[in-house]
């Protein structure tokens, strides 16, 4: 059981991770100085999360600590979502890629404040406020580029489209899952699903944006450890610095 | 939109906590009233500024030109016996 709990928390603190690291990818290049403050400010909340989660499984582990999982760990000891990892490409792409994780974030923690963990419970306490936040900026933002210009439409049914093959895996259940499951720690991955399902196609719909058919793209999954080809490049750059000068402080 | 259509101008006032006045506390830039609200949070409560928010378009504001200055604010320079404080009084004088 409390190798399943550091993975539980290993898989919310990695996806909290590298979703922060693309958007820390994207700070200053943001179409209006508003808007790039804002979303850096979710990234800053995001690798709050990251921290809290990492704290909480480094702790379990022993002999770690936070910045140790996140600077000094392999790609496959990584349990983000491949969601996470796709990389930046427009701004309607960064924002779809973030509601549909919002979307998850708000079921999942809103489910999670009632664990029978209390660590988890605490963090998912704080976590949902924010959330609730970040859903409310990108909710906005799909329903302005859905019913925006031909073009802001265009690229983010283009975003979504190229996003969707990689949702599958927020709703699959692993071992972790059951035992969290068991233990009233956790729900269920393949739970969260009919919600998120409601709440992300009713946003594009009324965006006019077209709901892409659910694919099944992968055999193997980031929760598993098995990564996208993007994971490695993050790491290369986000690991360099302390891996290369390890004594390195600020 | 042009790349540099950044949409208007809008004031932003916080208020500290209820019942204390809202004071002007910078400006920002957003096409409408909601991307205000949202972008005010951002920019200027993060740091627990405070718990209200109040925003006005810059171009409803009727604010004096420095170019005024010396018609409008210069007469009052020399007239200190306007403020209470310039008259003595008397030591008899009581209730005051």
């Amino acid at each position: 059981m409390k190798n399943e709990l550091i993975d539980y928390c290993l898989r919310l603190g990695d996806s909290s991770l590298i979703l922060s690291h693309r958007i820390a990818e994207y700070c200053s290049k943001a179409p209006i100085l508003e808007e790039d403050l804002a979303i850096t400010n979710v990234g800053l909340d995001l690798l709050g999360q990251a921290e809290n989660f990492l704290t909480y499984a480094a702790e379990l582990k022993g002999d770690t600590t936070a910045d140790l999982l996140t600077f000094k760990r392999r790609e496959g000891d990584f349990r983000c979502l491949h969601l996470v990892q796709t990389p930046n490409t427009d701004f309607a792409f960064i924002l779809a890629r973030q509601f549909l994780m919002d979307c998850y974030h708000q079921i999942l923690f809103s489910k999670l404040i009632s664990s029978e963990d209390e660590t988890i419970l605490g963090i998912s306490k704080k976590a949902i406020k924010e959330v609730n936040y970040h859903l409310d900026r990108s909710n906005d933002w799909i329903k302005r580029l859905g019913l925006g210009t031909t073009e802001s439409n265009e690229r983010l049914q283009n975003a979504v489209n190229d996003l969707w093959m990689y949702t599958d895996e927020l709703f699959i259940d692993n071992s972790t899952d059951i035992a969290m499951n068991k233990n009233k720690i956790a729900p269920l991955s393949s739970n969260l699903k009919s919600d998120w399902l409601e709440m992300v196609e009713s946003a594009l719909k009324f965006s006019e944006i077209k709901i892409p058919q659910e694919i099944r793209y992968s055999l193997r999954y980031g929760k598993d450890g098995f990564h996208t080809e993007y994971l490695g490049f993050i790491l290369a750059e986000m690991q360099h610095l302390p891996l290369l000068y390890p004594d390195a402080t600020w | 939109m042009s790349s540099d259509d950044q949409g208007i101008l809008w004031e932003v006032f916080i208020q500290v906590k209820a019942g204390r006045p809202y004071k002007h506390i910078g400006s920002l830039h957003a096409y409408d009233k909601e991307m205000a609200m949202k972008s005010a949070r951002d920019l200027y409560t993060r740091r627990n500024e405070g718990n209200g928010i109040w925003i006005v378009k810059a171009e409803d504001i009727i604010s004096s030109e420095a170019s005024d200055g010396e018609a409008f604010f210069d007469p009052s320079n020399d007239k200190v016996y306007r403020h209470p404080t310039f008259y003595k009084i008397p030591d008899g004088v009581k209730h005051i």
